[in-house]
């Protein structure tokens, strides 16, 4: 009661329905190419139009290649489904940001980046990942197709009020420890259905110590302990980063909003239905060892004796094993995850005057445009080429392998990514979750290594 | 696909699994189709762990395993993790089952499952050990799953439990009814909300 999840879904209620679910009124709904062609076929069939086609943002991200974007995509099936989202888009009168547009990049990368994604509203996309947005402080969640065609149709969706949880962080991370690790801590605490049926609230010192890239990271992964959702409370890092954002207000409109934002938090006399208090200082650099990411642990720990043996055959590791020293082959920078300005720098201070280890192929592959040209503006792509790395175009890309950057059977990647599910990165396929410092230091070295000791 | 239910009586397809996320239920490969052709989906429901590479069906794998069948798919816990694709809920419809039966779904596969009128319906882990148990010991055991009284039956134990959902999901599924068709009964409700917001 009075938590800041209670004050923006509250207010987003347009009725209720008697002994059944709420109809929540959504500010925003993202549409990428894989989730939504269905959902459109819907709105045809019923010979309906979107009802608020101007708060509806669509774009390409899952299948796009990450290299000749100017080109066609040759794979025809995924060519198909990004012509037809752009064709539905047109359709239907939707902003459409398609390949080398400008504004293209991962949806999650680009909402907050184009100030899409605003403190206090409800945004929903057909992704998991959608909690990402919680970082700019609103509820923010994934939904299916039929939900998707349900706003196209009328700006709402029926979904039953999840319950709150504050997942409070005291302190100060270490160095060399990021918002990944901590979220990658968090799972393996709290497993990857811990908090499934509740919204979260990350609050606490270390929490409001992240800069918004972090914050995007931290939320990002919230759906990987089961929550429909996380978001951080607006704050002066919130406004700062907002400030000047394409879609941000403007003039005496901006100070209208700052001082309604100022209001979004949870009351000193909020009850959460679960409260959950960890210490910054007990979080490593982390890695994953299993097939769900909640198969966590520091990087120079050991894979605990009871370990899922399935999750252990496929990833070809034993009980009791130590990871530092043990052969990569892949290395993925990117995804909604860990694709922004802030991983890049990461990724290249481990990288500065160092050479990438023979065998290893890595992919570097920026959330957006606007990523990859801050990379180049900031001189950053001349320390990773120098490096021996490629600095790719935006999308998706191994993160899920719908386009061809597919890890081979039986092959080690360590990735920045959100999920080390089998064949997820590729039929067969072996992922080790870890942030970007993580997997510059295995780029460098060719083996699981602990950044700090490359810092 | 719609269909009105009321009660079902069948075989199950056991699946004593825990944490079985939508990557496996269907992998990203299959994502790519722009229609909602649940044929397609159902064939390839559990695609890497039912064939291998080479497209041969793995024996042991229970869908290739003709003791068991129906249109009741029983697993374990955490079913439906991860990926928000409804192609999942498509994929298990299009495979021909109705109903499936665990301890704890996962949330928005939940929802999508009942979007795409195949019902989820939460036990007790004591009663769900307890249906692998009586599968194992016999695969043509039956389940009943009466919607209206809200009840799971174990028929080889004789076992019920009541299960919950929402008074207005179940007008939906025994009505062949679903939420769209609801919204679009609402826009006087919407155009007022927007404008006492927005004055």
């Amino acid at each position: 009661m009075n938590t800041l999840f209670d004050k923006i879904w509250d207010a987003h209620v347009v009725s209720d329905i008697e002994d059944g679910p709420q109809q929540l009124y959504i500010d925003r709904l993202y549409c990428h190419e894989v989730t939504s062609p269905q959902a459109f076929d819907g709105l045809r069939s019923r010979g309906i139009k979107c009802l608020r086609p101007e708060r509806i943002f669509c774009m390409p991200d899952h299948n796009t290649p990450t290299h000749d974007q100017d080109k066609p995509i040759e794979d025809p099936v995924s060519k198909a489904q990004v012509d037809a989202l752009e064709r539905n888009a047109a359709e239907f009168g939707l902003t459409h940001y398609g390949m080398m547009n400008p504004d293209n990049g991962i949806i999650h990368v680009v909402g907050p980046e184009k100030g899409l994604s605003l403190p206090g509203m409800t945004i929903v996309c057909g992704d998991s990942h959608t909690s990402t947005h919680g970082a700019m402080g609103a509820v923010a969640f994934g939904i299916g197709t039929s939900e998707v065609e349900m706003v196209l149709a009328s700006q709402c969706i029926l979904q039953q009020k999840p319950k709150s949880m504050s997942i409070r962080v005291e302190g100060t991370l270490g160095r060399g420890v990021t918002a990944k690790d901590l979220a990658l801590y968090l799972m393996s605490k709290i497993t990857t259905s811990g908090a499934t049926g509740y919204f979260v609230e990350y609050r606490g010192s270390a929490v409001r110590a992240l800069s918004m890239e972090g914050r995007l990271t931290l939320c990002n992964l919230s759906i990987e302990m089961g929550a429909r959702g996380g978001f951080v409370a607006p704050d002066e890092t919130t406004f700062e980063y907002l400030k000047g954002r394409e879609y941000a207000p403007k003039g005496e409109e901006w100070d209208k909003a700052v001082a309604y934002w100022k209001t979004l938090n949870s009351g000193d006399d909020a009850v959460f239905d679960r409260e959950i208090v960890f210490d910054a200082a007990d979080v490593q650099p982390m890695i994953t060892y299993g097939t769900n990411p909640g198969m966590g642990m520091p990087v120079d720990g050991s894979i605990p004796a009871d370990a899922a043996p399935k999750a252990l055959s496929y990833m070809g590791f034993s009980a009791g094993e130590c990871l530092l020293g043990h052969p990569v082959d892949y290395v993925f920078l990117g995804a909604c995850t860990n694709g922004r300005i802030e991983d890049f720098r990461a990724f290249a201070s481990i990288a500065r005057g160092r050479k990438k280890a023979p065998g290893i192929t890595a992919w570097l592959v920026p959330g957006s445009w606007k990523v990859r040209e801050q990379v180049e503006a900031e001189g950053l792509g001349d320390v990773l080429r120098e490096a021996g790395f490629e600095i790719r175009q935006p999308g998706c890309s191994a993160c899920l392998a719908m386009n061809d950057d597919k890890i081979p059977a039986g092959k080690y990647s360590v990735s920045t990514s959100n999920r080390n599910f089998e064949g997820r990165q590729g039929p067969g396929s072996r992922t080790i979750l870890a942030s970007p410092l993580t997997a510059a230091a295995a780029a460098v070295t060719g083996v699981i290594t602990d950044p700090r000791t490359l810092l | 696909m719609k269909q009105k239910f009321d009660i079902i009586e069948s075989t199950c397809v056991p699946l004593p699994l825990e944490n079985v996320d939508t990557d496996q239920i269907i992998p990203a490969r299959f994502l790519k189709a722009t229609t909602r052709d649940e044929k397609f989906f159902g064939d390839n429901l559990f695609r890497d762990w039912r064939y291998d590479a080479d497209g041969k069906p793995r024996e042991g794998f229970v869908l290739n395993d003709p003791r068991y069948g129906g249109c009741i798919l029983v697993a374990g816990a955490n079913f439906g993790s991860g990926s928000s694709r409804e192609h999942a809920a498509w994929a298990i419809a299009g495979y021909g089952f109705r109903v499936v039966i665990s301890s704890f779904f996962a949330d928005i596969h939940k929802n999508n499952e009942l979007n795409n009128f195949v019902l989820p319906v939460v036990v007790t882990p004591e009663f769900l050990s307890e249906l692998f148990a009586s599968i194992a010991a016999d695969p043509s055991m039956k389940v009943r799953v009466d919607v209206p009284a809200q009840t799971v039956t174990n028929l080889a134990t004789g076992r019920s439990e009541h299960f919950e959902i929402n008074a207005y999901k179940k007008y939906c599924l025994m009505n062949a009814m679903d939420d769209i068709d609801y919204l679009l009964a609402q826009k006087d409700k919407i155009e007022q909300f927007e404008n006492d917001r927005n004055p």
